[in-house]
């Protein structure tokens, strides 16, 4: 998959999702883009790299999520 | 006098043991007096508000810190957790109070210089409180700010050559014993597999993908003397194929008391004169050994190295030279399932640098599977246990080995796959028929 397209199917899919939660596991990234964990995991780094998604982290387990989202982002006004 | 009255806090100072309360205090009083002129860049009395709200916590019976948080470094998803207090305003010093873990010096090595420079960046830019090498292992720095994050990342890799460690679903700061550098046990140089699997796996360890965290540990003999078969998903431990190696002079300089057993760990009391036989051999888990004469014997096909008699008299029996390491494969704390130790899963493998056999042959394939078939928050460890040690073997390309095999089998149903029985599935009924009727 190309990373443009990548780019904006994650966006979508996240955007839709925003009402029920904001964080999202490694997996649940690799299953939007239907592919491999390595192949998904060079989209995944792009997408942190240029701030399309971040890192949420509660000490034992990653997720991620798009910059500004869910109650945290606010709450600590970081978004 | 104090910042906040903190009698519930006080009481636990009153046992006989050491108490972090005291030194959260003392912590406290040193940040306040500030003798050495530290221009401290995060609130001064941030101790004060961190025994503020731990004693309201305990007041309350609930805790006052948020789940987790958003913050890191640049590029990296890992080595900095975020934590933020639901009180900021009664304990300003403790709104933000991040975590930082640092990759610790391999066989934890220091120097007093290094040591120094860490707590300087640390007493400058956090609140000075370290937790050294607790289960994790690495070096822990509780407690700073936001804006101070980067700043810290800078001084540690381009001031002190030392890189941020693992947290989250990452793998996390693999961790090594003493190895070579000091300890005749050491069946591979631990601290250069550590070293070079740390650079190898880069990615692994600051950029999250995985379905939880991952944590390497390298023994260099079954001593174990960093617990790698308990507290790791993948534990590297030394170990030797050929005999051991027996000095027999040695061994009658011990049985003759010239030599102290277990190189005078125990001589603080009396223990009375040496026995071989009582404590050596009798003790012996395979009963491997015996005495012929004034010759000390040792069926080595039997040994399971379990390191007694060599620790008893180091002098006198050493490990083999044909060396190399096991890899167990699963270890983890309760959660699910309660504690589990690592299972062996590649009994034997040399661990000689470019080290790709282990690469290639064991971590990636492993880690390959976890992250397919690996559920959110499943460690390997779970994943084996779901699916069974059939489907690790699998994964592994290895053979069934009896030293695979940790219990005998509690499930009575032996289930084929198609192409492990003969002929498969299908049968020619004609022939079939001809010895049974229908």
């Amino acid at each position: 998959m190309e990373y443009e397209e990548a780019k904006k199917k994650i966006v979508e899919e996240l955007t839709k999702k925003l009402k029920n939660k904001s964080k999202f596991y490694f997996n649940d990234l690799a299953k939007i883009l239907e592919a491999k964990p390595r192949d998904a995991k060079k989209i995944v780094n792009k997408l942190v790299e240029e701030g399309v998604l971040e890192y949420w982290s509660s000490g034992s387990t990653s997720m991620y999520g798009m910059p500004g989202t869910g109650k945290q982002a606010h709450s600590e006004g970081e978004d | 006098m104090a910042k906040h009255e903190t009698p519930m806090l006080d009481q636990l100072e009153s046992g006989p043991w050491p108490s972090f309360v005291s030194d959260l205090k003392q912590q406290a009083e040193k940040r306040a007096k500030n003798k050495e002129g530290v221009e401290f860049q995060i609130p001064v009395d941030v101790v004060e508000d961190l025994l503020g709200i731990l004693e309201l916590s305990f007041k309350h019976g609930r805790t006052h810190w948020k789940h987790g948080g958003i913050v890191g470094v640049f590029g990296y998803g890992g080595g900095v957790i975020g934590r933020y207090c639901d009180q900021p305003q009664a304990f300003p010093g403790v709104a933000h109070f991040h975590t930082m873990r640092v990759a610790q010096p391999g066989g934890k090595f220091y120097t007093t210089k290094f040591l120094r420079e860490l707590c300087d960046v640390w007493d400058r830019r956090g609140s000075g409180i370290t937790n050294m090498h607790g289960s994790t292992g690495d070096i822990i720095f509780l407690g700073t700010t936001t804006p101070q994050l980067e700043e810290i990342f800078f001084e540690l890799t381009h001031n002190m050559n030392q890189d941020l460690g693992g947290s989250g679903s990452n793998l996390r700061t693999p961790a090594d014993c003493i190895g070579q550098a000091r300890c005749e046990y050491s069946c591979y140089d631990t601290q250069d597999l550590c070293y070079d699997l740390t650079q190898e796996y880069q990615d692994e360890l600051h950029r999250p993908a995985f379905p939880y965290k991952f944590k390497f540990k390298f023994d260099g003999c079954p001593n174990c003397c960093v617990a790698s078969i308990a507290r790791s998903d993948l534990s590297f431990i030394g170990t030797w194929k050929d005999d051991i190696r027996v000095d027999q002079d040695a061994v009658q300089a011990y049985i003759g008391g010239e030599l102290p057993p277990n190189a005078g760990a125990h001589s603080g009391r009396d223990w009375g004169k040496f026995d071989i036989q009582k404590e050596v051999i009798g003790l012996c888990p395979t009963e491997c050994m015996w005495m012929d004469g004034k010759t000390l014997k040792i069926d080595n096909r039997e040994c399971t190295r379990c390191m007694h008699c060599i620790n008893v008299m180091p002098r006198a029996l050493r490990i083999g030279n044909e060396r190399g390491l096991s890899v167990f494969a699963g270890a983890k704390a309760p959660i699910l399932d309660g504690a589990q130790m690592g299972t062996l899963v590649v009994p034997f493998i040399e661990a000689e640098a470019p080290y790709t056999k282990i690469k290639e042959t064991v971590i990636e394939p492993l880690w390959d599977w976890w992250m397919e078939e690996g559920k959110n928050r499943e460690r390997m460890g779970e994943l084996m246990k779901r699916q069974g040690l059939q489907r690790v073997i699998e994964v592994l390309g290895v053979a069934p080995d009896p030293r695979m095999v940790q219990e005998p089998r509690h499930n009575p149903y032996i289930f084929w796959k198609e192409e492990e029985v003969e002929g498969g599935f299908d049968r020619d009924i004609t022939e079939f028929r001809k010895h049974h009727q229908r």
